[in-house]
Order: structure tokens, then sequence, then C-alpha cells
């Protein structure tokens, strides 16, 4: 597997917050790439003119009034947590700058 | 009256309440057969993850009160029912076939289950699947691959696996799954039972756990068209939760049985080398068979489709990267510490809580949507996207409805297709189109071929335009009643029972 190519899993990687380790690499950058390849005959398509299409439901901007209203009782939404400090989820302090 | 109901392998969810409703049975009777059943079989297919036995017999009994009570009963009326476990039912389970959301109880009842338990169905239990839908066989499961009732040694298909295995053993008569690319329709084409999609936003996804929004869709398994007609009917229309449901009321069940004069397109594209030769057979007959009731069978080119498949996964992939990011151990699931800092700990936490698949799919993902590689890929995928789209709108000037495979093959075996993700991709061929499309599409039972000395079912697909759910249910009813193959039951379904 080319160094640039485990290099563009382990940055994607990052973007994603997904830890990968040594171990792994190689078997899901050779994948990646070759996934990629598969795919490339859309690269090839003429779309000069195209609209992009997000999704099929012809929705677009669907609004409510804004009134507020009950929503999710704190202890409901906190039940699921895996840390909890009172009304807070509790998370590891961040250190220096680096959040 | 008897403890137990002994035609319940036999009938659809209409039959069934029918039934209860004329006093032949009651709710609890049937419950305690179902429970029974799925205490006997499930352990051959692995079809539930949970099954929720108190509680279902808690509500059997307030409906047996509640019949007797006089009070009008619900459509569902004693049906009992399995969920695919991206589903939000409050206090039960939902990992998602994942172990990052491994002990969730979700705060909320998604609106589709709400409604189903407003007409009296019976939950069961939580079905395994295919980790956060994503999968064509059940095996991307973090904690259990189904079977399939009519081979065990093979899949059930995916990513509803257990929703379509627990049907086809007639444990329950009727399961949701999810079809994100075809998720419902290929289990129900291997499975041999009715699985139907209908056109996106006619059903809410609030309660749905989001893999790729533009795509989800609420889906329900049945072993009768009438029976998807019915839930459907339940589940269907409006909901102030979904921006993405559109405004409408439920659907409608078009009451002709006639497809006389109906045009239907066979896309000269889905029958390639790459389609098994006796599944061919198969589909060809069922469309002559369509033909002897009075359609119209036309060819038409949908000529984008070779190009579905990569279209699919890089906007399928690059929804779920993003749907997939709150997975980072703060609000919910198990959580790995990683090295103590924040970011140690989300990436640790995903690393550990996510498979392979998915892993690769938020990868894919990411990318795609990428600075530099958002527009080659994912912008373009868009268009091709539209391109897709408008093959199928240009078919639908002419003709009514659009018949075709299913699945290129018959259920594969278990552990063929594992190491090869491109491959199994394959496998959605011909059901990731319409997902793009957001197009109604169903699969329906039209006959078996024979490998291995085991009869594995085929599915016929149904393809309607936008908003066209009750056209291709009408179609798929009309076919199920004239061929009738969706009336053999799987023989594992038959053991123990009374024939």
């Amino acid at each position: 597997m080319s160094k640039s190519e485990t290099e563009t899993v382990r940055k994607t990687a990052e973007l994603a917050r997904l830890a990968l380790n040594e171990a792994e690499m190689p078997k899901f950058a050779a994948q990646f790439a070759r996934i990629l390849d598969a795919f490339q005959a859309i690269s090839k398509l003429d779309v000069e003119g195209v609209e992009p299409m997000t999704g099929a439901a012809d929705l677009t901007d669907v609004m409510r009034e804004d009134r507020p209203k009950p929503s999710l009782e704190r202890d409901a939404a906190l039940a699921n947590a895996p840390s909890r400090a009172g009304d807070y989820y509790s998370v590891p302090k961040t250190i220096g700058g680096d959040a | 009256m008897s403890s137990r109901f002994a035609d319940y392998h036999r009938l659809d969810a209409v039959a069934l309440r029918d039934a209860i409703v004329a006093k032949r049975t009651t709710p609890t009777a049937v419950l305690e057969t179902a429970l029974e059943r799925i205490a006997a079989l499930d352990p051959k297919i692995n079809a539930f993850f949970v099954v929720l036995a108190d509680r279902a017999r808690a509500r059997a009994k307030e409906l047996d009160a509640k019949q007797a009570s006089g009070a009008p009963l619900g459509a569902l009326f004693g049906v009992p029912i399995a969920l695919k476990s991206n589903m939000c039912l409050e206090g039960v389970e939902a990992n998602c076939g994942s172990k990052i959301l491994a002990g969730y109880r979700p705060p909320y009842t998604a609106t589709f289950v709400q409604r189903l338990l407003d007409e009296d169905a019976i939950v069961v239990g939580m079905t395994h699947m295919d980790e956060f839908a994503m999968g064509s066989s059940g095996e991307n499961s973090a904690y259990c691959a189904a079977k399939n009732p009519w081979d065990t040694t093979r899949t059930p298909g995916g990513s509803s696996s257990g929703s379509a295995a627990a049907v086809a053993a007639a444990l329950v008569p009727i399961a949701l799954g999810s079809d994100t690319g075809g998720s419902v329709r290929q289990p129900a084409a291997l499975c041999g039972i009715v699985g139907y999609k209908p056109t996106y936003g006619r059903v809410t996804r609030y309660g749905l756990v989001a893999f790729g929004s533009s795509l989800d869709q609420v889906s329900p398994f049945a072993r009768s068209v009438r029976d998807i007609e019915l839930v459907l009917g339940v589940i269907s229309g409006g909901d102030e939760h979904d921006s993405t449901c559109l405004p409408l009321a439920p659907t409608a069940i078009e009451n002709s049985n006639d497809v006389r004069g109906l045009r239907i397109g066979v896309p000269k594209e889905y029958f390639s080398p790459s389609l098994a030769a006796d599944v061919r057979a198969k589909i060809e007959t069922a469309i002559a068979k369509l033909e002897s009731l009075g359609a119209q069978a036309v060819p038409v080119s949908l000529p984008h489709s070779e190009h579905a498949i990569p279209t699919y996964y890089v906007v399928a992939t690059a929804e779920a990267s993003s749907n997939l990011a709150r997975y980072d151990g703060i609000r919910y699931g198990p959580r790995s510490n990683g090295d103590g800092s924040l970011q140690g700990m989300i990436a640790a936490t995903r690393h550990d809580g996510f498979g392979a698949e998915v892993k690769r799919r938020i990868l894919l993902g990411t990318y795609v949507l990428s600075s530099g590689y958002y527009d080659a890929w994912y912008k373009r995928a868009l268009k091709v996207r539209r391109l897709i789209r408008n093959d199928f709108d240009a078919a639908f000037k002419d003709v009514d409805l659009i018949a075709c495979p299913t699945s290129p093959t018959t259920a594969f075996k278990l552990g063929e297709k594992v190491d090869d993700p491109v491959a199994m991709y394959l496998s959605d061929v011909m059901t990731v189109p319409t997902s793009l499309a957001g197009l109604p599409a169903i699969s329906v039972p039209c006959g078996f071929v024979t490998s291995g000395g085991r009869e594995l079912p085929v599915g016929l697909q149904l393809i309607g335009p936008s908003l066209a759910d009750g056209r291709v249910l009408r179609a798929a009813r009309v076919f199920e009643t004239a061929s009738r193959e969706h009336q053999k039951l799987a023989p594992l379904a038959l053991e123990g029972a009374s024939r």
C-alpha cells in the first residue's frame, strides 16, 4: 500500500475523530483504495448543467410557529450518559488550548 | 377457549385481527402462541435481539379487557409485531446492532411506532440488524447474524435481517425494517416475503436512528400485500417532528383488483449478465404473469443505472459520516478513555465502538466531503443522482410501473462475501437506484429456485413514480393473488406446528 494512500486514510480518520491503530491501517487503506477505484466511473460522466439532487422530498424551508413548548426532561436526557455530574454530562478536561 | 391459536402461523395480520375480533381467539392466546413459537424457533434463526415477553403479556391482557368492554378496536388489534433495533420504543434498548449504543434506551417513542401502538399492535421484540443499517447480510451486526429460515446456512439479507427472518419464520406476521439502499426489499426477496419501501417522505423518520437522511425510509415486512397496505395506512402521513416528512394524509388503499391496461416498463439494464440465470427466468415468468392479467410489458431504458452503486455509496456514506458524528461517548453508549484527553476519548470510543464496515463508510463519507474532494466526489454524485432520477421520470412518461428483479442472486451463504466489501455492495445494485430517486418500490415473492437441494425464494420488484404507492401496492397485490407464491411457508416455519 502506497505511503500517500495510507496518509490519506490517516488524515481522513483524524477528521472523522476515529482512531485507527497501525495494525488496522494497511487493510483499511487497501479497501479504501479499492472502493474509490471501483467508483471512478462517475468521474467520467458529463454532468454539465445538472442540478444536484440532495433529496427526494420536494420540501423547502419547512417552518413552524416560534412558540416554546415542553421538551425532554433533563433526567431523561441524561439517563443514557456514560458519565454524569449533577445536571451535566461529564467529559475529560480539555488540555491547554487543544479542545 | 383454547390458550393457544393453532392457525397463528398460517394467517396474515388482517386475518389474525379478524379472528380476534370475531372471538375465535384472544389477544392473549395469540401472543402466547407467538412467544412459544419464538422460544422454539428463534434459536435456529437468531431474529430477535430481545423478546419483550412481560411487556407484551401485560399489553395483551389490556387488550383482552378492551375487547370485553366493547370499546372500538384498533386496526392492528392484537397483532404481534417486531421492530428493527434502530427504532425507538421508550425504555427499550435500541443498539442499532452496534457496540457503541450498547444499553442505549431511547427516552421517547418513534412516531411510526406510536401509531402502531395506538392501533393496538403488540411489540414483541427488537430484531438483529447490520450495524447502523450498513450491510446486506446481517453479518455486520456487533451482536448476532440472523439466518435465513429457508436455509440456515444462508443469510436472510440485510440490513433488516432479523425482521425479515422473523416474518419468514412466521414468528410475527409483521415486522418493521428500514430501507436506505434496499435493506428491506433485498431481505424480503431472499426470505420469500413482501417488503415495501414507500416514496421518500411518505412515512416519518422521527424515531428511526439516522444513517442516510435523504435515503432512509421506515419499511414494513409482511407475508401479504394487504398487510403492507394496512400498516402503511397506519404509519404514513405527516408528522410535525420530521421536516422531511411530506404533510399528507395517510395512504389510502386502491380498492381495484385490476391491472388491465397497466403499462409495465422492463428496464434492459437490470437484466445484465450479473443477474443469475435462474433468477432471471423467474422474473420473466412473473412479468408474463402480469401480462396474462392484462398488463402490457414495455421495454424501457434507465441509462445511468450502472452508476447507481458508486453514486449511492458516495451519497450514503457522506450522510452517514455526518449522522454518526454524534457517537462520541458523551451522551450515550459506552465510553473508552483513550489517552484521557477529550479528543482522545472521542477517538478511542469511536474506534472501540464501531465495527469495520461502519468505520469504512465513515472514512469514505468523510473523505468525499472533505476540502478538495467535495466537488469531485460528493457534489458530482448529487448530480449523477439527479440523472438517475431523470431516467425514471422519463420512463414513467411512457409506463405506469417498472418491473425488475430485487436481487441479482438468491440468498448467499453466510461468510461468502464478508471479506469483499465491493462484492457485498453489488448485492444492492437493483435497489439503490430507487433509493436515490426516492421512489416507492416493493419486493413480492415470485417463485423459487433450487440450490443444494433447498428451495430459495426469488423476489419481483415493482417500482412506481413518486407518490404512486397505492398503484405499486395494488399491482403487487393482484400479482400475489394470481401467483400464490406467498402462501408457501419456509419448512422451518412449519416445524412443530399443525399443518
